[in-house]
């Protein structure tokens, strides 16, 4: 694979597009969202996180393999995440 | 300057081959980062879930408009190390180093203003064990147990960010150095790109922060 250069324009409008949701996300807080807050606050940092890996970090333009190297850490994190919480959500289901 | 076979280790076959092995060992190394993280993520998930009203008033006290330009300071570090990587690939040289110092400098900003904060936190009596009022906390929905347990979070988080970051710092005076002997060309730039991608993850990692730390609930205050 050789290698793709991406111009400064690129990363500039997704610096600037970082900075808008960085000003959403903390504007956004102040409105009461009940049980939404939670989801709009990590969907926010989803994009923004997911502009910087693909974008700044080259991943849109990366070998496969290196797709399937991030997804595997995904991955495992989610198997501790799930595995966890399969144990502490269903405690309280359990008679002692 | 350099030519392609000059940097090639005898074991790749071209120097495209040895620039992905590269590439992808740092992927790895990241995808292991992730569980570094991760694991205090997933007792953080787990404690938040018992204790939702503790960590919602206690996040509230954080200090967001800190926090909040920490956030731009840290993305404005991913722009320039991003054009600096850019810089190396079209043979910039002299931007390569102002890039690179940059990067170096916004990093240091972010350590002073996080320094800051600390700080401001301390003189608000949040920092457990060292100045914290269990009075102050008392109340019919939380107890002030575990608003500690959210302040130890925010510190054990916070703080192995802001180790990966000055880590992150060391290495970018290191590579300043190095871009002004001139090392880096278009034909060789891999410890670039891939402090490149080791920066932009660190930089993921508060991007998260912000909202697990500063925004658990509706906010109040600014400060």
């Amino acid at each position: 694979m050789s290698e793709k250069v991406i111009s400064p324009g690129v990363y500039f409008i997704v610096y600037g597009a970082l900075l808008l949701l960085t000003l959403l996300t903390v504007g956004v807080s102040f409105v009461d969202l009940g049980r939404w807050h939670l989801i709009v606050g990590l969907g926010i940092a989803a994009a923004k996180g997911a502009l910087v890996i693909l974008i700044f970090m080259h991943a849109w333009y990366s070998a496969r393999l290196t797709w399937i190297m991030f997804a595997g850490g995904l991955f495992w994190f989610a198997i501790l995440v799930a595995f966890t919480l399969s144990d502490y959500l269903t405690r309280s289901l359990l008679a002692y | 300057m350099s030519t392609d076979s000059s940097h090639r280790a005898s074991h790749f076959d071209t120097a495209e081959q040895q620039r992905e092995a590269g590439k992808l060992g740092m992927w790895i190394f990241l995808a292991t980062e992730i569980m570094v993280f991760g694991a205090v993520f997933t007792g953080y998930i787990v404690y938040r879930m018992q204790f939702p009203r503790a960590f919602a008033l206690a996040s509230d006290h954080l200090n967001l408009l800190i926090g909040g330009i920490n956030t731009g300071v840290l993305l404005t570090s991913s722009l320039t190390m991003a054009l600096a990587v850019h810089a190396a690939q079209v043979n910039l040289q002299r931007r390569l180093v102002l890039c690179l110092s940059l990067t170096a400098l916004l990093g240091t900003l972010f350590m002073v203003l996080k320094g800051v904060e600390y700080y401001l936190d301390y003189r608000e009596n949040l920092v457990p064990g060292l100045a914290f009022q269990p009075s102050e906390w008392f109340s019919a929905e939380t107890r002030p147990e575990h608003v500690e347990l959210f302040l130890v979070f925010y510190y054990v988080l916070t703080g192995l960010h802001a180790i990966h970051l000055t880590i992150g710092i060391v290495i970018l005076l290191l590579l300043t150095v190095r871009a002004k002997q001139g090392r880096f060309s278009p034909a060789y730039y891999t410890p670039v790109e891939v402090f490149g991608l080791y920066w932009h993850f660190v930089d993921v990692v508060w991007i998260f922060l912000l909202p697990l730390l500063y925004l658990v609930a509706t906010r109040t205050s600014l400060v």
